[in-house]
């Protein structure tokens, strides 16, 4: 098949970073897919639309990331043969995506995996939920069959099936190792266990409360999700949020990303046998927590960014403690990174373990914090700052060696880059409102928003329509692209080294599963 | 080694100076005492997230921090259900799920309890019923308690274990 090339260019996409959008036909999507390949873009996300009440159509999106911008293709699909022409062969990511968009609205890309993704069975083959003539509300329980997973055959041999409930406190997932000995061959993951229909549920939410689902789509990124959704929103509506608004809601996006690295790096000690470092950052995190609590009235800020702005301000008595804090953790973290780093023991469990190297995680389209432990120097922070980041001119964070202690060393880093920025952030906060009023909805309109979350990229593609009512929301967690990286990382593995790569990753399950 | 040493020392015990509010203190001290004189040092629990956005296990796994330090207290959390006195269970249940919940809950022997955690495991919170969700906890498994809260606090927690071990197990022997 030759294939013209096309303009990788479009008209301009409301969002809070340089995006655009364009309208492809199915040569061109493809065209494209593969020129943006050749340029070393990124797929970020796939999904589609039912779009059959207003126009006849199905409609599938890819969103892409090219330097210093995003860049969204729309593909109208026919109602009588809703099928797209897979990405797989340029993007292996999409992969997943494409068997979710078919158990979700019934999109099929044709070539490629075609067993089932997010439906385990809970409901029937060709109910597609996600589709606008099916209630959200009734239950039609499905035939729950066998998943075939590939078999690795060979003397010796044999399978280790785990989850989908794990030992610890963690979500659900189901993992099969093909091992010989102790040495894994292959992993093959299975994931949906957390499937809640979150995208349906959106399209029962008014508007301007989507930002608290969006917040508990995967809860330890509350702050990431709510502040894409708050962002697509108001790029939809034309809202300017005030600079006080954007720095305290960078105030708590950079505290969710620290605390979500200490907790990683205890947890990544007592799975080395340093039970110590779990002790010791858990007692941070917690002393973080307590702040939080009395700061912004949350632990966790699952409603701290609200449509328009941020719930409650930050007043002068309160930035002291925040500053006192900032000082003691880089004091308390500076102390037991150095304990880390000589620790013979730990960093013989943790160098060349689980290790990915920068090609694959190139060709797999890695992303974020995982992504930048193997050489992938993307931080949407850095590379297309939305407000105040531009400001604050954050310095990205990237390692080549792939291993768990690159993870660890990025995760250790990233903690300083965000104190610093905290301190700046308190250090500057600008006067004014808090929060701004979202103009009502004068017509069908979409937005897109785009935050590096602690993982990585976080995104929300919105489309509201009149009268306030959300039409389609799609949520992506950078865990999409990023679950296929352990199949990778622990092949030759031992099997007992998986809990500490699994941890060194440490991947969203619900937000995947949505 | 000796720096880990000096660093534990330095640090001393959190568990017993505890910081915060001048309230919130002495309950937390009263809520170790009265879970220890019901339970002795034996109670063990199996957390099962039957469909959680995950913010409920943050605080859970905060139980075991040295603030709050469950495990000083003698209660653990255990791999298998069958090693466990008590189902905590998050989420509201997702139908992917719905079958392994079950399933662990018939592994745990009698008597034994079900605590329901956060709006979604209570009543099925923001996620509600749907085509993926079976909502609350007690529409899949029978359900002692429920701790609210999204997520509910360390101490919110500590405080529905007590309660729930303190009557008796309506599911149980």
């Amino acid at each position: 098949m030759s294939l013209e090339p096309i303009a990788l260019e479009g008209s301009r996409l409301a969002a809070n970073v340089p995006a655009q959008h364009r309208v492809v036909d199915a040569d061109q999507w493809t065209a494209a897919a593969r020129q943006l390949h050749d340029a070393g873009a990124r797929l970020l996300t796939l999904w589609g639309a039912d779009d059959r009440d207003r126009d006849g159509v199905f409609r599938v999106f890819a969103a892409y990331l090219l330097p210093g911008r995003a860049l969204v293709l729309e593909l109208a699909l026919a109602a009588g043969d809703p099928t797209y022409p897979s990405l797989e062969p340029w993007f292996p990511a999409a992969s997943r995506l494409q068997r979710a968009t078919r158990d979700l609205l019934g999109l099929g890309a044709g070539e490629g995996d075609t067993r089932p993704w997010l439906r385990h069975g809970g409901w029937p083959e060709d109910r597609f939920p996600l589709r606008r003539d099916v209630s959200a509300e009734t239950h039609v329980p499905g035939v729950p069959g066998p998943y075939p997973f590939v078999r690795v055959n060979g003397d010796g041999v044999h399978e280790i099936p785990v989850g989908p409930i794990h030992a610890g406190t963690i979500e659900p997932g189901h993992f099969r190792f093909s091992v010989v000995g102790e040495k894994v061959l292959r992993l093959e993951e299975r994931l949906g266990y957390t499937h809640k229909g979150v995208a349906k549920r959106f399209e029962a939410l008014p508007l301007l409360e989507g930002h608290r689902l969006a917040a508990r789509v995967c809860g330890d990124s509350a702050v990431a999700f709510s502040w894409a959704y708050c962002a697509a929103l108001e790029a939809a509506t034309g809202a300017t949020v005030a600079p006080r608004a954007t720095c305290l809601r960078a105030l708590a996006l950079e505290r969710e990303r620290i605390a979500n690295h200490l907790g990683d790096l205890g947890a990544l000690g007592n799975d080395a046998g340093l039970a110590f470092g779990l002790s010791q950052f858990s007692a941070i995190k917690e002393r973080m927590l307590r702040l939080n609590q009395n700061v912004f009235g949350q632990r966790y800020l699952m409603d701290y960014i609200v449509p328009g702005g941020v719930r409650s301000d930050v007043g002068p008595r309160l930035v002291r403690p925040l500053l006192d804090e900032a000082t003691d953790v880089e004091r308390d973290v500076v102390a037991l990174k150095a304990i880390y780093d000589e620790h013979a023991g730990l960093q013989d469990r943790f160098k060349g373990t689980g290790q990915l190297a920068p090609l694959t995680a190139k060709a797999m389209g890695a992303l974020g914090l995982a992504g930048r432990a193997s050489g992938i120097d993307l931080d949407l922070r850095v590379a297309m700052p939305w407000a105040p980041y531009g400001d604050l001119r954050p310095h990205g964070v990237l390692s080549m060696d792939g291993d768990v202690a690159a993870r660890v060393q990025v995760r250790f880093d990233e903690v300083m880059e965000s104190l610093r920025l905290n301190r700046l952030l308190l250090e500057q906060l600008p006067h004014g409102a808090t929060s701004v009023s979202i103009p009502a909805l004068g017509s069908r309109t979409t937005g897109l928003g785009l935050i590096e979350g602690w993982r990585g990229p976080v995104m929300v593609a919105l489309e509201a329509e009149v009268p306030s009512v959300i039409r389609r929301c799609h949520v992506h967690d950078p865990s999409w692209q990023n679950w296929p990286l352990i199949e990778h990382a622990v092949t030759g593995n031992i099997v007992p080294d998986f809990p500490l790569i699994n941890k060194s990753f440490n991947l969203a399950y619900s937000g995947h599963d949505g | 080694m000796l720096n880990i040493i000096n660093r534990i020392r330095g640090i001393g015990i959190l568990s017993e100076a505890l910081p915060g509010s001048d309230t919130d203190e002495p309950r937390l001290r009263d809520i170790h005492e009265r879970l220890h004189r019901v339970f002795g040092r034996a109670l063990r629990i199996r957390h099962v997230d039957a469909g959680s956005c995950n913010g409920c296990e943050l605080e859970i796994q905060a139980l075991t921090n040295p603030y709050y330090n469950l495990e000083g207290m003698g209660i653990a959390f255990v791999a298998s259900p069958r090693h466990a006195d008590i189902l905590l269970v998050t989420g509201p249940v997702s139908v992917n799920m719905e079958e392994a919940l079950k399933r662990a809950y018939q592994a745990m022997p009698h008597p034994k309890w079900v605590v329901a955690v956060g709006d979604c495991g209570a009543c099925g919170g923001i996620f509600g019923t749907g085509y993926a969700s079976r909502g609350p906890v007690s529409s899949v498994v029978p359900v002692d308690a429920s701790v609210q809260g999204c997520p509910p606090s360390p101490l919110s927690l500590l405080e529905g274990l007590l309660h729930v071990t303190r009557q008796p197990a309506q599911h149980g022997s």
